[in-house]
């Protein structure tokens, strides 16, 4: 099965300085593959770099397109769905409206794919007429992935799901982004720092530090790797 | 009581074209965060390409909605091509572009229609109503204005344009993840406000006749209007357009000459503005640490 | 989308030499050159280019003012004209009214802007972005209208004829010579005076407000005291160069003080580079001798080419010609010999490495 992302000796920069040096990362069609790291490491930045948001060098393919030189709104119009860290909902419109501006991409009503985000995420169905605002840390992030996949996309690319949530929370959202996987075919890219849930959940994981990936291959090796869990896992 | 009453129908009047200005500036200033000095001449350069039209023979409507469509356009082609250069620029960048793109619009009108004051029709009969209080005129200014609210609304309110506009306005990084072309919203902006001033110019002109400089009051007590309202609110600019209109007539008529109308009016306003600060109707400028 | 406004840091290169010189000294030598320069030219120009030249400072020294506030303060006024006729309008009086001499009109003229800055900073301090705009604006529009309105003080509509000034005698020059040396060294002063406060404590206070109030407020700085002082400063600096263009042009009217010179002021700045101070002699260039040359070259549209001018300056350089060029200069002469404070060797070291 071809990947349906890959990234081939890709270097991203701001502005001057360059942040990435040179990283080849795959992601399965269907499958999850997950960038762990330290803070600072450069896992944000490679969602960045694709998405466009950064200038980069290299390869980027997406289901064979490459994605350098287009604008980020063209990348999300080819199937490219990122969750941004910080969540990114537009707090001053409604949960409701944020649902819609997810599937602006797509023709049609979006009301059979918004029954669906609710079956996914009652809660947000309890709370459509609320601004966005108003939602907990753990809905707001619900509310991004549900808006993510209004877009039906190809590849959804999670930035952080984990970030400034409870625990509790945290696994109810993991819980549901697997089912989704699975129920909605779609391959993931996850960025995390909690390694241990996104291990068990992933099938690659890539190690990425200071702009290098030191390390990759199957979750399961990564996890029972004891350098690289007394190193990065804490155990 | 009658000449009160009087006084603020016609305040009413004149506030509903402050009001109609007002709402264009507000919609610029939501979409881009930049006040647009140019507003008025804009305005002023589409009621001068409306007077042409009907010159060469087209009726008023039909001259009205091609002005429309042209000033829409135009306003998108400017916000392409003079105020994208600065988007990112520092704040004052953008206020010194816009201040001199009122400059050539001025400056521009004059040359090409010159100076000579001209008399511009209105679709509305001015005939008096309701013993005298209020003209046919009047009320057809107020009814334009209050529609172009109601339409601006229901845009913003029901059209995916209008959500995805105000996504592109609130948080244009988002928006861009979402698929939704933020320079095409920022361009759609102010076409729409080209075509709000272009309507709120054709209004003036039958009442204070056409010229080049026909709008620079109006720009200021638009400016007003719009701030006591509430900068983002197109409610709030509605609403300060109006007291605006009625404050100026009666500060003239009751409280002082005509020379330092404009000084006392605006004394008024900044008052207001003391004891709510982000007008009536705003929201808080968010500041970001 | 975030919209800054310019820092200029205040770098010291001062442990550099240059040919073994210091760069401190170097920086003195150019200095006391241009002033030199400038002292001299008006002996080889015409009067009335002289006279324009002394515009040229004075609209500098209110362009200062402007840039004290804007640049180091945030805060965009669209009101100093205001401010520049309240000085023009105390010289004038005193001088007519009670015959005072010309030089012992400018520290009231001085004071009474300040006094005014201050006033008006107070309540302006509620307002921020188009609401300050808005009050800055309506203090713009208010000028010319009360002047018209006491006119047994201002001599209404007709405005106010003054005595243009003697030179001392002894000295040989005319008036027009005088008059210009005497604003040079003006001008001269305000640089100094605005140098040595943005520079310092002060300037530091400034900014830290203007880019994150909140965390100045949190770190102990009276929030409110540095904001009126920087406006009542801005206000004192433009109030001196109204009293200055008074006592040079010899007459004063209310229409002289319209709003557009609220708005050259700020587009003098905005040329300039409003977080500088060798921006404002750029912005008293612009708006002595751009309105001049836009009617030269074209007789029907004017002030069409003064808004080009505006905007292609702002393309070019968004942040002022010594905005823009000022940081690129350091840079190029960073290129020539690294920053000294890289290296943590001793000077023998230093000097022998490449950074």
């Amino acid at each position: 099965m071809a990947p349906i992302l890959e990234l081939r000796a890709v270097r991203a920069f701001y502005g001057q300085s360059e942040v990435l040096h040179g990283i080849d990362v795959a992601v399965e069609e269907g499958g999850m593959a997950v960038l762990l790291g330290a803070n600072g490491a450069g896992k944000t930045t490679t969602l960045r770099a694709i998405c466009g948001i950064v200038r980069s060098e290299g390869e980027i393919l997406f289901a064979g397109k490459r994605l350098q030189g287009r604008s980020t709104e063209e990348i999300a119009g080819l199937g490219v769905a990122h969750v941004p860290e910080g969540r990114g909902t537009f707090i001053g419109l409604t949960v409701e409206e944020n649902l819609r501006l997810g599937a602006y991409t797509r023709a049609g009503r979006p009301d059979a794919n918004m029954q669906r985000m609710y079956g996914y995420f009652p809660i947000l169905a309890a709370r459509r007429r609320q601004q966005a605002g108003a939602l907990s840390g753990g809905e707001q992030q619900m509310l991004a992935i549900a808006r993510a996949l209004m877009m039906e996309p190809r590849l959804l690319v999670l930035d952080e799901p984990s970030f400034g949530l409870a625990p509790r929370i945290v696994e109810d959202i993991f819980t549901i982004v697997e089912r989704i996987r699975r129920e909605e075919h779609v391959s993931v890219l996850l960025v995390e720092q909690n390694a241990s849930l996104a291990l068990e959940l992933a099938d690659h994981a890539y190690l990425i530090e200071t702009g290098y990936v030191v390390a990759s291959g199957t979750a399961k090796a990564l996890a029972d790797d004891p350098q690289i869990r007394r190193a990065y896992l804490g155990y | 009581m009658h000449q009160l009453l009087q006084q603020i129908f016609s305040g009413l009047a004149a506030g509903a074209i402050y009001a109609s200005l007002a709402l264009a500036l507000v919609m610029i200033y939501r979409a881009t965060d930049l006040v647009n000095f140019a507003q008025g001449e804009m305005a002023m350069f589409s009621t001068y390409m409306a007077w042409t039209l009907v010159n060469a023979g087209l009726p008023f409507w039909g001259a009205f909605i091609v002005t429309l469509l042209l000033s829409f356009l135009g306003g998108m082609a400017i916000e392409r091509v003079v105020i994208r250069p600065v988007e990112n620029a520092p704040v004052l960048a953008a206020v010194v572009v816009t201040i001199g793109l009122l400059l050539i619009f001025n400056s521009l009108a004059g040359w090409i229609y010159t100076y000579t004051v001209q008399d511009f029709p209105s679709p509305f009969p001015d005939r008096p109503l309701l013993g005298a209080l209020i003209t046919t005129r009047d009320l057809g200014v107020i009814g334009m204005t209050l529609v172009m609210l109601i339409l601006l609304f229901a845009f913003f309110r029901f059209t995916a344009t209008g959500l995805a506009m105000r996504a592109a306005a609130q948080n244009p990084a988002s928006a861009r993840l979402c698929g939704i072309r933020v320079g095409r919203m920022l361009a759609i902006g102010w076409g729409l406000a080209a075509a709000i001033g272009a309507t709120a110019g054709i209004m003036v002109a039958p009442v204070l006749f056409l010229d080049p400089n026909m709008m620079g009051g109006v720009l200021l007590y638009a400016f007003a209007g719009a701030l006591l309202g509430g900068i983002t609110s197109p409610v709030g600019a509605v609403v300060g357009g109006l007291i605006v209109g009625v404050t100026e007539n009666l500060v003239g008529t009751y409280l002082i000459a005509s020379q330092l109308k404009l000084t006392v009016a605006l004394a008024l306003i900044i008052l207001v503005l003391v004891l709510r600060p982000n007008g009536l109707f705003g929201t808080a400028i968010v500041r970001r640490m | 989308m975030t919209k800054s406004f310019p820092v200029v840091a205040p770098e010291r290169l001062a442990g550099d030499r240059y040919a073994g010189v210091s760069l401190r000294a170097w920086r003195w030598l150019a200095a006391l050159v241009l002033i030199a320069l400038a002292a001299a030219l008006p002996f080889a120009l015409s009067k009335y280019q002289v006279f324009e030249l002394t515009m040229v400072m004075i609209y500098a020294i209110a362009v200062l003012g402007l840039n004290i506030l804007t640049g180091y303060n945030g805060q965009i006024s669209l009101g100093h004209g205001a401010f520049f006729a309240a000085g023009a309008y105390t010289t004038a009086i005193l001088m007519h009214r009670y015959g005072v001499p010309y030089w012992a009109t400018v520290p009231p003229a001085a004071l009474i802007s300040f006094v005014l800055g201050v006033l008006f900073g107070l309540p302006a301090l509620r307002f921020e972005g188009p609401y300050l705009a808005l009050v800055t604006l309506a203090m713009a529009l208010a000028m010319p209208q009360l002047l018209k309105y006491f006119d047994t003080w201002t001599g209404g509509v007709q405005g106010i004829n003054l005595v243009k000034p003697m030179p001392p005698p002894g000295l040989g020059i005319d008036r027009d010579r005088w008059l210009y040396l005497l604003v040079l060294v003006v001008l001269l002063l305000a640089m100094r005076v605005a140098a040595n406060m943005l520079h310092g404590r002060t300037g530091r206070a400034l900014v830290a407000i203007r880019d994150h109030p909140i965390a100045a407020a949190a770190m102990g700085i009276n929030t409110a005291r540095y904001k009126t002082l920087a406006f009542g400063t801005s206000t004192l600096f433009t109030g001196v160069a109204g009293a200055l263009a008074a006592i040079v042009i010899g007459y004063v009217s209310p229409e002289s003080y319209s709003l557009f010179l609220s708005i050259s002021f700020l587009v003098g700045s905005a040329v300039g580079g409003i977080a500088t101070i060798g921006g404002a002699i750029v912005g008293g260039l612009f708006i002595q001798f751009v309105p001049n040359l836009a009617n030269d070259i074209s007789d029907a549209a004017p002030w069409a080419l003064y808004g080009l001018a505006m905007l292609l300056f702002m393309y070019a350089m968004p942040r002022g010609v010594v905005g823009t060029l000022g940081p690129w200069f350091a840079r190029s002469m960073r290129q020539i010999q690294p920053h000294r404070a890289a290296c943590a060797g001793s000077e023998e070291e230093c000097n022998g490495r490449m950074l």
